[in-house]
């Protein structure tokens, strides 16, 4: 590993300035993931601006009905927050599907929207990656690619987004708040990564040197009955092959609304925006919830090895939406 | 032990086990290897190095974390409990005497790491915390009753090469036993 400053910032606007005075700087939150980059070199960093004792560790209910998410909030405490397992559960159950106990006690919500693909090529620092070195090629697109992604990839790369957290977090609009030395911003999570195109190394459309603060949830009545269904490779302790978040309001047979996202299929959490459009107004049944499916999975681009992901997500869709039907019909 | 001022060292006070270890540490030192190298704490194993296996597991302000992952420097004042540290002088701990009891284990190196993520899970159960194995989070449905199946799923960070896990399962079922029954006298 590289040898690097460490820094402890006290407040956000030390936080930031610390960053600003390094341009090798990173901010360094519960380094499941960082401090596993710097090992390998994938990471190279002159200095760590440690953030995560900063003031913004609290789940705080808005005056709308929604939810704010302090960025060091650990997906420990995210998961296990009564608000969030009455107003989200579907999020609540993403973050436990995620990791282990003991990495959801040091990750944070900050940091798990910054995490980095998994990628065999992206962490083999010895193979070309045009996401670690731009340029360099992908090889995954002829080397083993049956967990990369089927929707929105480039010739560029096809890695995917590893986070769980991330895909309910899309299905529920949630807006990324950052702060900047100029100021504040916010960014709605559907805006927040950047389409893969030719620039695959740039991965979120935060500006240069900003830090997330938190995450902000609007009120969503339709995400108290929400799910999230993961599938893995083993039945814990894996990242995805495929999943979906879903909400689902079901009034007489017929679907008043809902909210679809997946994950594992793209470079980002995936919001399923056709999906969504085709199951307004539809019957509440398996052949409405796969020709919502197909409406969305229409634009999937497979690879030789990964075509099986586009017949597990129309599954999965199938499967989650019945369940919330069948539970809505208790 | 005098070396050069540099950025890329601090001096630090890690708090392990009620005791003070004041260290200069390279900012690249791991938790773990500070307790094992720099403190002769070889009760922490080093498994995978990356975060995979848990074998490093140690208690971190009460939460099980994994060492190998966590920067010493960025451990710097927050209260660690390592395997060294759950006896009370030779009474062992209730997880550390379900593991020997019931042979929770079988060559012993992920033991510590497998005991002190029990600890935890002990405790995140007891605070009510769902899991990936509870069906209904919200919590109007109560908290999750810690069925074999729970253990397993909350377990599921650490690994065993020997494959004890049922035994593993039956110690941590056991030990979660005895401090809800101690919580309850505790009450009465």
């Amino acid at each position: 590993m590289k040898e690097f400053g460490y820094r402890r910032a006290a407040d956000v606007s030390g936080a930031l300035a610390l960053l600003a005075a390094e341009p090798e700087a990173r901010f360094l939150g519960g380094g499941t993931n960082l401090v596993d980059l710097m090992k390998t070199g994938v990471e190279r960093p002159a200095l760590l601006v440690d953030v995560r004792e900063l003031p913004l560790d609290r789940v705080e209910p808005t005056p709308d009905g929604g939810l704010r998410i302090g960025a060091t909030v650990t997906n420990s405490d995210l998961a296990a927050h009564p608000e969030v397992r009455r107003r989200y559960p579907a999020l609540s159950q993403a973050v436990l599907a995620g990791a282990s106990g003991q990495l959801r006690n040091m990750a944070t919500v900050g940091g798990n929207l910054l995490q980095r693909t998994r990628c065999g090529y992206f962490t083999d620092t010895a193979r070309p990656c045009n996401k670690r070195v731009p340029g360099s090629g992908c090889s995954a697109l002829t080397g083993a690619h049956h967990n990369h992604a089927v929707l929105g990839a480039s010739d560029h790369c096809v890695a995917t987004h590893p986070s769980d957290m991330g895909v309910a977090l899309t299905a529920f609009d949630a807006v990324v708040t950052y702060e900047t030395p100029e100021g504040p911003g916010e960014l709605p999570l559907a805006d927040f990564y950047l389409p893969v195109g030719d620039t695959p190394h740039r991965e979120t459309a935060l500006p240069p040197g900003a830090l997330i603060t938190g995450v902000t949830l609007p009120p969503a009545p339709v995400a108290a009955r929400s799910r999230y269904r993961k599938v893995r490779e083993r039945a814990s302790y894996a990242f995805a092959i495929g999943s979906v978040a879903a909400a689902l309001d079901v009034r007489d047979g017929v679907v008043r609304d809902v909210r679809l996202a997946f994950g594992a299929v793209a470079s980002r959490p995936w919001r399923a925006t056709a999906a969504e459009r085709a199951l307004i107004g539809a019957p509440a049944d398996e052949a409405a919830f796969a020709a919502a499916a197909d409406a969305e999975l229409a634009a999937a681009r497979p690879l030789p090895d990964n075509g099986y992901k586009v017949t597990l997500m129309r599954n999965l869709v199938v499967a989650v939406l019945a369940q919330l039907t069948e539970e809505a019909a208790r | 032990m005098a070396s050069a001022p540099s950025p890329n060292r601090s001096d630090i006070t890690l708090h392990i086990n009620g005791e003070k270890h004041p260290l200069t540490v390279d900012h690249r030192t791991t938790l773990l290897d500070a307790l094992r190298e720099r403190l002769d704490l070889t009760g922490t194993k080093k498994g995978c190095d990356q975060g995979q296996c848990g074998a490093c597991t140690v208690l971190i302000d009460g939460r099980r974390s994994v060492s190998c992952l966590q920067l010493a420097v960025a451990a710097d004042g927050r209260e660690i409990t390592t395997v060294e540290g759950l006896a009370d002088g030779d009474r062992l701990h209730p997880v550390q005497q379900a593991f020997l009891d019931l042979d929770g284990y079988q060559c012993g190196y992920c033991t510590p790491g497998q005991i002190c993520s029990a600890v935890g899970v002990i405790e995140e159960h007891a605070a009510g915390w769902p899991s990936a194995a509870t069906d209904d989070v919200r919590p109007e449905a109560g908290p999750p009753e810690l069925t074999p199946e729970e253990i397993r799923e909350r377990m599921s960070g650490n690994l065993c090469r020997c494959a004890a896990y049922v035994s593993i399962v039956d110690a941590v079922a056991r030990a979660a036993d005895e401090r809800a029954h101690d919580a309850e006298e505790a009450v009465a």
